[in-house]
């Protein structure tokens, strides 16, 4: 929300929002005060399930296209890097050098997320929703089921991430700056590419897919296209994620976590990029400390009704709520500062008309 | 079907003939030749047999979902949930009177009135907003699924119909004929075949419901118009009410029929969703008819992938599906 202007040319310092800036320094400190536990099954995870959330954010809220099928896209990337590359389990393994394996694996994400995009983007609307949740199920069973290629229900076990510049990526320091480059990298690139032409096509493709098909745009292409581009934000996550795993198995892919990226990207605000990561944060603060105030068994109760509480009562999640909050807020506040927040805070597609 | 036959000359004349090929396959003692190449008779009538009762299961769960779609533009993600739901009521009404008919009825009665109150209390303050509506249904799988968890476990149970259902009885198709010159007659178990039969019942009780009643009526003209169904006096509401209600039914009573001729368990409900999913994008939104070609496709798909290729048997499934999409989005019987 902070800096519209951080790539037109005209930046200055103030132009960052304040609450921006803090948040920057404090994702980059932040191994300097916290634990191991914190730094890498807190702040990476987060991290990773934040982007594969961007991922679906960026095709549903500026495309208008729900996909359920960005864990598979990430699970396919992720099973890629356990057979080009090394595993522990003597299924597959070719042993590819590990940049060769990264590469591919994230281009053939993106290309199996592109086709999953032709397969669905012929229908409109709810149907999408249908066509990519059978994609996840069937990409589940099959790999459960298949032991030539995927190894059926165990996996594969014992992907690790190369040793680089003397340092081991999977020590948590490392690797949550790893994550947080990644991360931050592609909030950057769906931030600033929500702007750029086909952004902007794309949010008026999702506002009118009609009207734009008659002024000349290919709305098909657009949206594989979209598909394409999400997919390798889901792709690199996936390599990220098996890596923290060291490991994948079709549980990795069920529907349950496929559900469970919906959930973070709805929960956390669909209409900026940076309502994903909310989303992942609270996300993985419940999963690993609901456990002290219900029983572990029931965390998909907890997550379940967050969602549902969600849908009902604030559709565009943490964000909405936030939105909605902050003009009681503001009175208190130097009037102003605030009049220029709300200047920059708009909601980016309104950017669409100005372009069509 | 004239009309197909006229406008299709081509198409009718090779589905005749795959027709009564298929009957020669089934009704004939296989050459040696034919043996060689699809392996024994008895496998291929086995899964021919499995594939459709199969398919009138796979109806059965998917009917309800498609009426419910094709009435109110809601795709009821629930839908799996429901099916264990009724299962699990079904049990153990079945098991506490020791009447599996009166657990059959309970189910569909207990979840079709567990759709109603959905359709009171949250669907009807979200009309016309699909992705939300679609949304709610997820968060209330979670939710359900994790109740189910709760209270029934994570055990498999398995239902105890009575007895005439079970075992198995002698079809009039003769599989091989031994060395001794006596015929080998291929058996099958009756409650698969009962399967069969209540599918098709329950399909032909739907289209003269569609069809024939008043209130099917409605329905059907709310499938077309909705809102000239309500400026014309009717009380969408009801009509609403009672689609849910009779497709959350459905959905309940498939999960005693499914649970018995297979077993219940969690995670059945993802299964039978997707199967749902699979049958009414092949065969078409809001088509009870095409949900049944549908559900035939994908029941024959699944057991003949299960059977002559085991580890890509879901990839066949899933090309018919990608198939269907790429020639014809809407599916087979769908329309725009």
């Amino acid at each position: 929300m902070a800096s519209r202007s951080f790539f037109s040319g005209s930046f200055s310092l103030t132009d960052v929002h304040p609450a921006a800036l803090l948040t920057g320094v404090f994702l980059l400190a932040y191994p300097a005060f916290a634990s191991d536990f914190f730094v890498f099954q807190i702040g990476a995870y987060t991290l990773i399930l934040g982007t594969i959330a961007l991922s679906l954010m960026m095709l549903a809220g500026y495309g208008g296209m729900v996909s359920l099928a960005q864990v598979t896209v990430a699970g396919f990337a992720a099973y890629l890097m356990a057979i080009l590359g090394e595993n522990s389990v003597g299924v597959m393994g070719l042993g590819w050098p590990w940049w060769l394996t990264a590469i591919v694996s994230v281009i053939g994400a993106a290309l199996f997320s592109a086709f999953i995009g032709a397969v669905s983007v012929r229908t409109e609307g709810i149907y999408t929703i249908m066509i990519t949740l059978a994609v996840a199920v069937a990409f589940f069973f099959f790999v459960r089921q298949n032991y030539v290629l995927f190894n059926g229900f165990s996996g594969f076990a014992g992907v690790e991430p190369p040793t680089i510049f003397g340092i081991y990526w999977r020590n948590p320091t490392p690797f949550y700056y790893l994550t947080l480059f990644v991360a931050a990298g592609f909030f950057w690139a769906v931030y600033y590419g929500a702007k750029s032409t086909f952004g902007l096509s794309l949010q008026a493709i999702r506002d009118n897919p009609r009207r734009m098909r008659a002024l000349g745009y290919n709305v098909t292409l657009h949206r594989i296209t979209a598909y394409f581009f999400s997919g390798l934000i889901a792709g690199v996550a996936g390599v990220l994620l098996v890596w923290f795993n060291g490991r994948i198995s079709p549980g990795t892919i069920g529907v349950d976590v496929a559900i469970d990226i919906l959930v973070i990207a709805v929960v956390g605000g669909m209409r900026h990029p940076v309502g994903p990561f909310l989303g992942a944060i609270a996300f993985v603060l419940l999963e690993n400390f609901a456990i002290d105030l219900i029983d572990r068994e029931r965390f998909n109760m907890v997550i379940g009704t967050a969602f549902l509480l969600v849908v009902l009562f604030s559709p565009d999640g943490l964000l909405g709520l936030w939105n909605r909050v902050r003009p009681k807020l503001r009175f208190k506040r130097d009037t102003q500062l605030s009049a220029g927040s709300v200047e920059r805070g708009e909601p980016v597609e309104a950017g669409s008309s100005d372009k069509n | 079907m004239r009309n197909f036959v006229e406008r299709h000359t081509f198409w009718a004349i090779v589905i005749l003939v795959a027709a009564a090929l298929l009957v020669w396959m089934i009704f004939a003692v296989w050459p040696d030749w034919l043996v060689q190449m699809l392996g024994r008779k008895k496998t291929f009538v086995n899964t021919l047999l499995n594939g459709i009762t199969l398919g009138g299961l796979y109806f059965l769960v998917a009917s309800g979902f498609t009426l419910i779609f094709g009435l109110m533009r809601n795709v009821n993600l629930a839908h799996g949930a429901m099916y264990l739901l009724g299962g699990y009521i079904g049990y153990e009404i079945s098991e506490y009177t020791g009447n599996w008919f009166l657990g059959l009825a309970v189910a569909f009665l207990a979840v079709g009135i567990s759709g109603i109150l959905l359709q009171v209390l949250i669907f009807r303050r979200m009309e016309g907003d699909d992705l939300r509506q679609t949304l709610v249904t997820i968060g209330i799988s979670i939710i359900a699924a994790d109740v189910m968890l709760a209270v029934w476990t994570g055990t498999t149970y398995q239902f105890s119909p009575p007895e005439w259902l079970f075992g198995a009885t002698v079809l009039p198709v003769i599989s091989v004929i031994k060395s001794s010159g006596a015929e080998v007659y291929i058996k099958y178990p009756i409650y698969r075949l009962a399967v069969l039969v209540v599918a098709v019942a329950v399909g032909v009780g739907l289209w003269l419901f569609l069809n024939r009643t008043k209130i099917g009526m409605m329905i059907r003209a709310g499938v077309n118009d909705r809102e000239m169904l309500s400026a014309s006096g009717v009380n969408v509401q009801l009509v609403f009410s009672v689609v849910f209600a009779l497709g959350a039914g459905l959905a309940g009573f498939a999960g005693v029929i499914g649970g018995t001729a297979l077993s219940i368990a969690p995670g059945e409900d993802v299964r039978y969703l997707l199967a749902s999913l699979v049958v009414v994008i092949v065969g078409g939104l809001g088509s009870i008819s095409g949900a049944a070609i549908g559900a035939l496709i994908i029941g024959l798909a699944e057991q003949f992938g299960l059977a002559y290729f085991p580890t890509y048997g879901v990839v066949l499934t899933f090309l018919i599906m990608v198939v269907v999409l790429a020639v014809r989005p809407q599916g087979i019987m769908g329309e725009r």
